[in-house]
C-alpha cells in the first residue's frame, strides 16, 4: 500500500518519502528511496549490524525498524560521519589500524563505535567487544577493529587533555 | 633478501587502496549500484531436492501488471561449469533439479516486490525422486542418478594414486595407527550477498557488473551460455564484500540477467537473500576420512595411506579439484617415505561443495596433525619435538612430487612453542586446562590454469602519462585481501614513487589483462611478478632517456622519492615527471606488459596437476584452551600463530590476511557447520548459521617469518589461506591436553566433549568420531616412482 508523502530527518536534513510503501524498512528506504547506499542490508534479519544507524541517541538495525517509525527522529548514517571531508577519529584510526577490508561491514561498525565513543570516549576492551558483539565481521578477526578502537579512544583523550590544559 | 634494507615501499605498513571510501560509506558494491530503467530479477527455486520437473506455467505471471519479462531453463539451456570437466550446470533447470534452492524460472519486473508476487504465480509441476542425502547414501544402489556422468552411481570422481612401496613403507615402521575422522561442511557466509547488474546497450554488447572473485571465468561462461562472441562481453568485478571462495565459480543469477538484459533492452538487478546465498554456497565439503600412518619410534614417517570420502553435493563446481587437494599437501610438510592416496566425491541432494578458503586441505589437515598427536603420546615424544625433528627441507621434492623452496616451518614452531610456553605446560596444566599444536602447509596459487592452455595466469599492463601519472592494469579482484594495494605498492617501490600516486584499474574484461582471479591465494605472487616485470621495462625507458641527457650510465640511475638521480660520479637528478617526458619525447607513448606463468613442475601422471605451486607458504599454531569438566563448554584462551609468508609486501595487511584466516578457522572448529534434515537446509539464516563475535574471540599473538622465497615477488608467499589450517586441529589437540577427550571431528562442539566426559567417567575410551568407513572398492591406483630428490 503506497502512503502519503512522509518526510525523514536524515544526517540533519528533511527529505521527503514519495511513493513509500507502509512496510518498507528504514534501511530500505535509505538505500533505495533516498540514495544512501553506506548502511549495507546482509541478513535482513537484524543479526549481522551491517545496517546500523542511529535514531537519536540510540543504535538500531534499520532492517528492523519501519521506516514510518523514525518520522519525528534525527536519523544519522555512514554518510555523516565525516564532516566536510574531514575523516572522523573513528574512521582514521579505520584506517591506521588496517581495520578494514573487504568494507562491506565497516559502515555499521563505524556508526555503532562512534554512539559508543560519545558515552565512553575510553571505553575498556570489554565493553568495545560487547558494544560491537552484534555487528558481524567475516574478513578480520575482529583484531584490527577493536585496536582502532583504541586507537580513536586515546586520540580523542589526549584531545580532551589538550582541550583543557 | 639482500637488498630488503634498501626497499622503501615493499615491507612498510600502508593503508590499503579503497579503504578510504569503505570507511566514508562510498564504496559502490553490486547492490549499491543504480542505473536508468533498471528492472529487479528475482529467482524461483526449487522446494524439491530431486525431481524431475514435468512442466512450467508462467502465463499468470507473464500478465502480472509490472512483469516485463519471465524466462525459464529453454532460454538458457546450455550448460555449464567452472572446470571444463564438470560443464553441469545450468542457469535455470531445464530437465531437472537436483537440490532445494535449485534456480527454474526467473522474473524481472520493475520493482523488487513486483517480481517477488510473480513467482508465487509461476507453476511447476514435479515429478519427485528420492533424495540423496550423505555420502553413504551417494554409494548405495540409486534408481536415479543424480548426474548421468558420474564415475559409478553418484560417485562424481574416484582417485586413487600409489607412491613409493607401501607394504615396505608399514614394515619398516614400529607403530602403525589407523583412525577415522569426519569434518563437517560449513559455509563462507561472505557478510555480502552476491549481487549483480546486467546491460545490454543498442549495440548489442552486454556488460555484466557483479560481486565475483573470477571475472574471467565468469566471461567464459557467459559466452559460451549466451552463445556471444566473449568480445561482445564485458565483465566488471565491483568491490567485492567478502569472498572466501564463494565467488568463485559463475553462477546462475548472473547469466540469467544477462539474458533478461538482452531480451528487454532494460538494465536488471540481482540481489540474492541470504537465504539464497546458503543455496549458492560451494563451501568446505564435509569429508569423511580414513588414515593409516607406519611411524619409527624416532618419530618419521615410513609410510601413509590416505582414504577421504567428500559429500559433493548437486553439482561438479571444483569438486575434482577438491578431492585431489584432500590428498595432495599432506606430504610437503613432513617427508613421507611412501605414500597412497584414494578419494572420492559422491553427488548429494545439497547445495554444491567447492573451494572455501583452504580448498580441500583443512579437512585432512585436521586428520593428520590429530594423528602426530595420538602418535606422539603413543611413543612418548613431545608433539613439538616429534614435528621439529621431522620436517620438510628446502629444494627437496615430496613423494608425490611436489616441491618444496623454502620451509620456514621450524622458526614458526620455535616461535610460537617459546611464546605460549608449550613445553612447560603440555600435560602439566591443570585439570580443565590444555594446550595444543599443530602445523599445515598451503599453496602460493595452483600451478596449472582451471582450463588447460599455455598462456600466462597473470597479465599486467602499464601507462605512464606525460603527466607522471601512472597507471596499472590488471585482471585481478581485490576481495578485501588487498590485491589492489599490492599492485600499488610494487609500482611505487619500483618506481620510487608514493604508493598513493598509482592508479589502480583491475577487474574489467575490457580494459585489464586475463588475471585468472582470487583463488588458490595467487594474486600477490602471480600478478607481483607480472607487475615487477612490466614497471621495469618501464624503468629502462626512463633510465635510457634520462642517461641520454646526463650523459651517463643508465645502470647507476636509481629512482627515489620522486627522482631519478645518478648515483655515480657526479650528482644529478630530475623530477620524475620531467624523467617522464624525456622518455615520451624519445620513445612515444609509454607503456608496458608483463606476464607470469608458474614453473612447470610436478609429476606426469594424471592428478599431477592438482598441488604445485611455485612456494609453500606454512603456519604453525598452539592453542591454550579451558573446558570445563562438566559440560564440556569450553574457551580458546589464546592462539600463538607463526606464519612463514616469505615476505610480507605490507605487513598490516599480512597480519590482516593471518588473524582473519585464524578467526575462520575459529568458527569452524567451535561452532560452524552446515547441516540438513530430510532434503531441507536447516539454517540458511544469519541467526541461526553460528559464526564468532567480538566476544567469542581469543587473544592472538601473531609472528610473521621471512624466508625470502626466490619465487616470491620480493620472496613473497600466500597469506590468506594457509593460516587457516593449523587452527582446527590445535584446538581439538588442546581439548584433548585438558579434559583427555579425543574429539575425531570437526566442529569440536560442547556437547561432544559432554558425551567424551560421560564415556571417560564410565570407564570407556573417551574418543568421539565416526566408528567406520563405507565399504567401496577404489580403482586400482596409478603407481607412480618416488622423485629423485625424495625423502627415504
Amino acid at each position: 500500500m503506497i502512503v502519503d508523502p512522509y518526510v525523514l530527518n536524515v544526517n540533519g536534513v528533511d527529505r521527503r518519502v514519495v511513493d513509500g510503501h507502509i512496510d518498507e524498512s528504514l534501511l530500505w528506504v535509505l538505500r533505495e528511496r533516498l540514495g544512501l547506499p553506506g548502511s549495507k542490508n546482509a541478513c535482513e534479519e537484524g543479526e549481522c549490524g551491517s545496517c546500523t544507524v542511529r535514531l537519536d541517541d540510540e543504535i538500531v538495525c534499520s532492517c528492523l525498524v519501519l521506516a514510518a517509525a523514525a518520522v519525528d527522529r534525527r536519523i544519522a548514517t555512514i554518510e555523516s560521519l565525516s564532516v566536510d571531508g574531514d575523516l572522523s577519529d573513528v574512521q582514521q584510526a579505520f584506517l591506521e589500524a588496517g581495520a578494514v577490508q573487504c568494507g562491506f561491514c565497516t559502515p555499521g561498525l563505524l556508526v555503532a563505535i562512534d554512539r559508543l565513543l560519545e558515552d565512553d570516549p575510553d571505553p575498556e576492551e570489554l565493553t568495545v567487544r560487547e558494544a560491537i558483539s552484534g555487528n558481524l565481521c567475516r574478513c578480520t578477526g575482529y583484531a584490527k577493529i577493536i585496536e582502532a578502537v583504541g586507537k580513536a579512544s586515546s586520540v580523542s583523550q589526549t584531545s580532551i587533555k589538550s582541550n583543557h590544559g | 633478501m639482500d637488498d630488503a634494507k634498501q626497499l622503501k615501499v615493499v615491507g612498510q605498513t600502508g593503508a590499503l587502496v579503497g579503504s578510504l571510501s569503505k570507511v566514508m560509506g562510498e564504496s559502490n558494491y553490486a547492490d549499491d549500484l543504480f542505473l536508468p530503467r533498471m528492472l529487479y530479477c528475482r529467482i524461483l527455486r526449487s522446494t524439491h531436492p530431486h525431481a524431475r520437473i514435468r512442466s512450467i506455467d508462467i502465463g499468470p505471471a507473464l500478465k502480472r501488471k509490472g512483469v516485463i519479462a519471465v524466462i525459464t531453463g529453454k532460454d538458457l539451456p546450455i550448460p555449464y561449469g567452472i572446470l571444463p570437466v564438470s560443464q553441469d550446470e545450468q542457469a535455470l533447470c531445464v530437465e531437472k533439479v537436483r537440490m532445494v534452492g535449485d534456480p527454474v524460472a526467473a522474473v524481472a519486473a520493475l520493482d523488487e516486490e513486483t517480481a517477488e508476487v510473480a513467482l508465487e504465480e509461476i507453476r511447476v509441476d514435479y515429478e519427485p525422486f528420492p533424495s540423496v542425502m550423505s555420502v553413504e547414501e551417494g554409494l548405495a544402489e540409486t534408481e536415479e542418478q543424480i548426474h548421468e556422468y558420474a564415475d559409478r552411481g553418484n560417485i562424481h570422481k574416484f582417485v586413487s594414486l600409489e607412491f613409493g612401496n607401501m607394504e615396505e613403507g608399514f614394515s619398516q615402521a614400529d607403530h602403525v595407527r589407523e583412525d577415522i575422522f569426519h569434518y563437517e561442511g560449513n559455509t563462507h557466509m561472505p557478510m555480502e550477498q552476491h549481487a549483480a547488474v546486467a546491460k545490454c546497450g543498442a549495440d548489442g554488447r552486454v556488460t555484466l557488473w557483479s560481486s565475483t572473485q573470477t571475472p574471467h571465468y565468469v566471461h567464459r561462461a557467459l559466452s559460451k551460455v549466451l552463445e556471444l562472441p566473449a568480445s561482445r562481453i564485458r565483465v566488471i568485478a565491483t568491490p567485492v564484500g567478502g569472498g572466501f571462495g564463494g565467488k568463485t565459480d559463475p553462477f546462475p543469477h548472473e547469466i540469467v540477467i544477462c539474458k533478461m538484459a538482452m531480451l528487454t533492452g532494460r538494465p536488471v538487478k540481482i540481489t540474492l537473500t541470504r537465504e539464497e546465498v546458503f543455496y549458492c554456497h560451494r563451501g568446505r565439503h564435509p569429508v569423511l576420512m580414513w588414515v593409516r600412518t607406519g611411524m619409527k619410534q624416532d618419530g618419521s614417517i615410513t609410510a601413509m595411506h590416505f582414504r577421504s570420502y567428500l559429500d559433493g553435493g548437486a553439482y561438479g563446481s571444483y569438486g575434482v579439484a577438491s578431492t585431489y587437494y584432500t590428498g595432495a599437501l599432506q606430504t610437503v610438510t613432513y617427508p613421507i617415505a611412501n605414500y597412497k592416496f584414494e578419494g572420492l566425491r559422491v553427488f548429494t541432494n545439497k547445495p554444491p561443495c567447492g573451494p572455501k578458503r583452504g580448498h580441500g586441505t583443512p579437512q585432512p589437515r585436521f586428520a593428520l596433525e590429530v594423528q602426530l598427536d595420538k602418535f606422539a603420546e603413543d611413543l612418548g615424544l613431545n608433539p613439538a619435538e616429534l614435528r621439529l625433528r621431522h620436517l620438510m627441507q628446502p629444494n627437496t621434492q615430496a613423494i608425490n612430487h611436489l616441491t618444496v623452496t623454502t620451509i620456514g616451518l621450524k622458526e614458526c614452531i620455535e616461535k610460537i612453542t617459546k611464546a605460549s610456553g608449550f613445553e612447560s605446560k603440555h600435560r602439566r596444566l591443570p585439570e580443565g586446562r590444555g594446550i595444543g599444536i599443530a602445523c599445515s602447509a598451503y599453496l602460493t596459487g595452483a600451478g596449472l590454469p582451471i582450463y588447460w592452455n599455455k598462456m600466462p595466469h597473470s597479465g599486467v599492463q602499464m601507462k605512464i602519462d606525460r603527466g607522471g601519472g601512472v597507471t596499472v592494469f590488471c585482471g585481478s579482484t581485490d576481495i578485501g585481501q588487498g590485491s589492489d594495494s599490492v599492485l600499488a605498492a610494487i609500482v611505487a617501490e619500483e618506481l620510487g614513487i608514493d604508493p598513493d600516486h598509482v592508479i589502480v584499474v583491475t577487474a574489467d574484461t575490457d580494459l585489464t589483462p586475463v588475471d585468472l582471479g582470487s583463488y588458490s591465494s595467487r594474486v600477490t605472487l602471480m600478478t607481483g611478478n607480472a607487475t615487477i616485470e612490466a614497471v621495469r621495462t618501464l624503468k629502462e625507458k626512463l633510465f635510457a632517456a634520462v642517461a641520454e641527457v646526463f650523459q651517463c650510465d643508465p645502470e647507476s640511475l636509481t629512482l627515489s622519492e620522486g627522482q631519478v638521480v645518478s648515483m655515480k660520479g657526479k650528482k644529478q637528478e630530475v623530477p620524475f615527471t620531467d624523467a617522464v617526458q624525456w622518455a615520451e619525447a624519445k620513445f612515444g607513448t609509454l607503456g608496458s606488459v608483463g606476464s607470469y606463468t608458474p614453473p612447470r613442475r610436478g609429476g606426469k601422471f594424471k592428478g599431477a596437476g592438482v598441488g604445485p605451486s611455485p612456494n609453500y607458504s606454512y603456519s604453525a599454531c598452539v592453542a591454550e584452551v579451558e573446558c570445563d569438566q562438566e559440560t564440556g563448554i569450553y574457551r580458546v584462551l589464546k592462539l600463538s600463530l607463526a606464519h612463514d609468508v616469505g615476505r610480507s609486501i605490507n605487513p598490516i595487511q599480512v597480519m590482516g590476511q593471518v588473524e582473519g584466516s585464524a578467526y575462520m578457522g575459529l568458527g569452524e572448529v567451535m561452532m560452524e557447520e552446515q547441516v540438513f534434515r530430510r532434503g531441507l537446509h536447516k539454517i540458511p539464516s544469519l541467526l541461526d548459521y553460528k559464526s564468532p563475535t567480538t566476544l567469542d574471540m581469543p587473544e592472538m599473538e601473531i609472528f610473521l617469518i621471512e624466508t625470502d622465497d626466490p619465487n616470491g615477488p620480493y620472496g613473497a608467499k600466500e597469506a590468506g589461506q594457509g593460516p587457516l589450517l593449523p587452527i582446527m586441529p590445535a584446538v581439538a589437540n588442546a581439548i584433548y591436553d585438558a579434559v583427555g577427550v579425543r574429539i575425531d571431528e570437526v566442529p569440536v562442539l560442547p556437547e561432544k566433549i559432554f558425551k567424551g566426559l560421560q564415556k571417560l567417567k564410565s570407564g570407556k575410551s573417551s574418543r568421539i568420531g565416526p566408528a567406520f568407513i563405507p565399504e567401496v572398492e577404489f580403482p586400482e591406483p596409478i603407481r607412480v616412482e618416488r622423485p629423485e630428490t625424495a625423502p627415504n
